[in-house]
């Protein structure tokens, strides 16, 4: 009994929180969730099947869940890789590369755009080269994974790499003195030991990706079914149908939710 | 709300930094103009003589279309309301935000752009369903992309673009910087780009025309005003600002 009560309590007690400071909070509070709210009093229900299953309304939720699917894959490819490199590293300039890495985090997601148009892009650095193997990545699918990858890589390695740099040092070397050679020891004792910061990071990048705007339509355009994904879409319906934009919106917010209760109900286990 | 207004007028002529628009007169009259974002460029000079001939300061606001709508269905305040196409319009009469039925003041045909040199060899619109050709239209949701649509289709040409975008000015930029070999825009944009674009002539571009409608808002301050602008619109110092940025007047016919 007294452990489950010791579990209802904050980090805070026996001292507690002020009571002001539940007014900033709750307004805190409010204004992430009467928005989302309001949206949801917004709709019209009754033609929200219709608005849902229109042909370019299905084509984008799908590209969105094709995309973001294999984006995420990519970023665990490169990603954890990355963050291994970036946990171990002791070279000089880590911490710039480090900051380097994770600069899709500040920037404008459109400027990313424009950066990955002047690398792959038609007049772009390699677009000659690419031009020349029959290779067009610019206006295809492929940009639009590439726009994804490119602003969801850094949440993968920022909570890898934080993960691997709390791992439990002696677990490591009792597997060293076992006589398990560096992949091994990736393998079989790093990677279990940081699977829910790992399942996290895929989340958080899987989130990133499905709402990517500004990169996908300065780099990849906008087509029904090749590059228009739902954040496009609704951006696009606003023009002629704003009911539809809403019905889009709340298709989007129901995917976040879904996506934040996974991250939920991984949070707070050991 | 006179306090808030003086407020407002007092941060506007701070940010300014111009001592013309804000003299020792503080209750000199200002119009809200919310305007169709092709009309950028040519209303700047336009307001600056409507402000030097009348006195009345106008303040601009320019967006797409849909997005000026959806800002003053959200109760934006504004006096004049423009739109790049009649259909937004009829939907802001619809919503009942205007005072009066709109005019006509001005028009646009399409213009085929291709990037500086035409690296493609674009002729005409029968090019747009090369598949070796890289061409970008505006959506058939925006005005430019129903007018584009309306073109080809008259000209009996089905166009497979590689991206439809969002507005003209999206389309002009991926011509702009050849990352598209051809694309659908204004004549009026074409004329803005200068040296970087191309523009290869359409028959019969002339029978398939944008027509920019203006309207005094049922919320407009100063009404006076605000019509004396939209009558200001068709005055020969303006039809001419207007013709050099590329529309088409009343005198060109519509």
């Amino acid at each position: 009994m007294r452990a489950r009560r010791r579990a209802t309590r904050g980090p805070l007690t026996p001292s507690g929180l002020p009571r002001w400071l539940l007014l900033p909070a709750g307004l805190g509070a409010l204004l992430v969730l009467l928005p989302v709210a309001a949206m949801f009093l917004q709709v019209s229900w009754s033609d929200l099947p219709s608005l849902l299953t229109s042909e370019s309304a299905v084509d984008a939720l799908l590209l969105s869940l094709r995309t973001a699917a294999s984006a995420t894959a990519l970023c665990l490819l490169l990603g954890v890789p990355l963050a291994a490199v970036l946990a171990q590293a002791r070279f000089r300039g880590v911490g710039l590369l480090r900051g380097l890495v994770l600069l899709p985090l500040v920037l404008p997601p459109v400027v990313g755009g424009i950066a990955l148009l002047t690398v792959f892009g038609r007049q772009g650095l390699l677009g000659g080269a690419l031009e020349v193997l029959g290779m067009q990545i610019a206006y295809s699918t492929v940009a639009v994974v590439l726009a994804q990858t490119f602003v969801s890589l850094p949440f993968l390695v920022v909570t890898v790499e934080t993960a691997l740099r709390d791992l439990d040092r002696q677990m490591i070397e009792a597997a060293v003195m076992d006589g398990a050679g560096r992949t091994m020891v990736l393998r079989a004792v790093a990677l279990p030991l940081i699977l829910p910061s790992l399942v996290s990071g895929v989340i958080l990048a899987f989130a990133r990706s499905l709402g990517e705007f500004g990169a996908t339509i300065a780099f990849a355009g906008s087509l029904q079914g090749v590059t228009r994904t739902l954040p496009l879409e609704i951006y696009l319906q606003r023009e002629t149908d704003p009911q539809a934009a809403v019905a889009l919106s709340l298709l989007l917010v129901l995917a976040a939710l879904l996506v934040i209760g996974l991250a939920g109900s991984r949070r707070g286990r050991p | 709300m006179p306090i808030l207004k003086g407020t407002a007028l007092a941060l506007t002529c701070a940010g300014a930094l111009t001592l013309t628009s804000c003299g020792t007169d503080a209750t000199e009259e200002r119009i809200t103009v919310y305007a169709a974002a092709s009309l950028h460029e040519v209303f700047e000079e336009i307001g600056d003589l409507y402000t030097e001939e009348t006195g009345t300061a106008v303040e601009f606001s320019f967006a797409g279309s849909a997005d000026l709508l959806a800002q003053l269905e959200q109760g934006a305040p504004a006096d004049v309301l423009v739109t790049a196409d009649e259909q937004t319009m009829s939907r802001a009469a619809e919503d009942e935000l205007l005072a009066e039925t709109p005019q006509v003041f001005a028009a646009n045909t399409l213009a085929l752009a291709t990037p500086a040199g035409n690296p493609a060899g674009i002729t005409g619109l029968e090019d747009l369903e090369r598949e070796d050709v890289i061409s970008v239209l505006c959506a058939p949701q925006v005005p430019c992309g129903a007018l584009s649509r309306e073109l080809t289709a008259a000209a009996g040409v089905e166009p497979v673009p590689a991206s439809e975008e969002n507005s003209v000015t999206d389309v002009l930029g991926k011509v702009r910087s050849a990352e598209a070999d051809a694309g659908l825009v204004y004549a009026s944009d074409v004329q803005a780009a200068g040296e970087d674009v191309e523009t290869i002539e359409i028959d019969d571009a002339e029978d398939h025309l944008n027509r920019y409608p203006g309207a005094v808002l049922e919320s407009a301050e100063v009404p006076e005003e605000a019509a004396e602008f939209l009558a200001f619109l068709a005055m020969p110092e303006a039809t001419e600002l207007l013709h050099e940025a590329g529309f088409r007047t009343g005198e060109d016919g519509w």
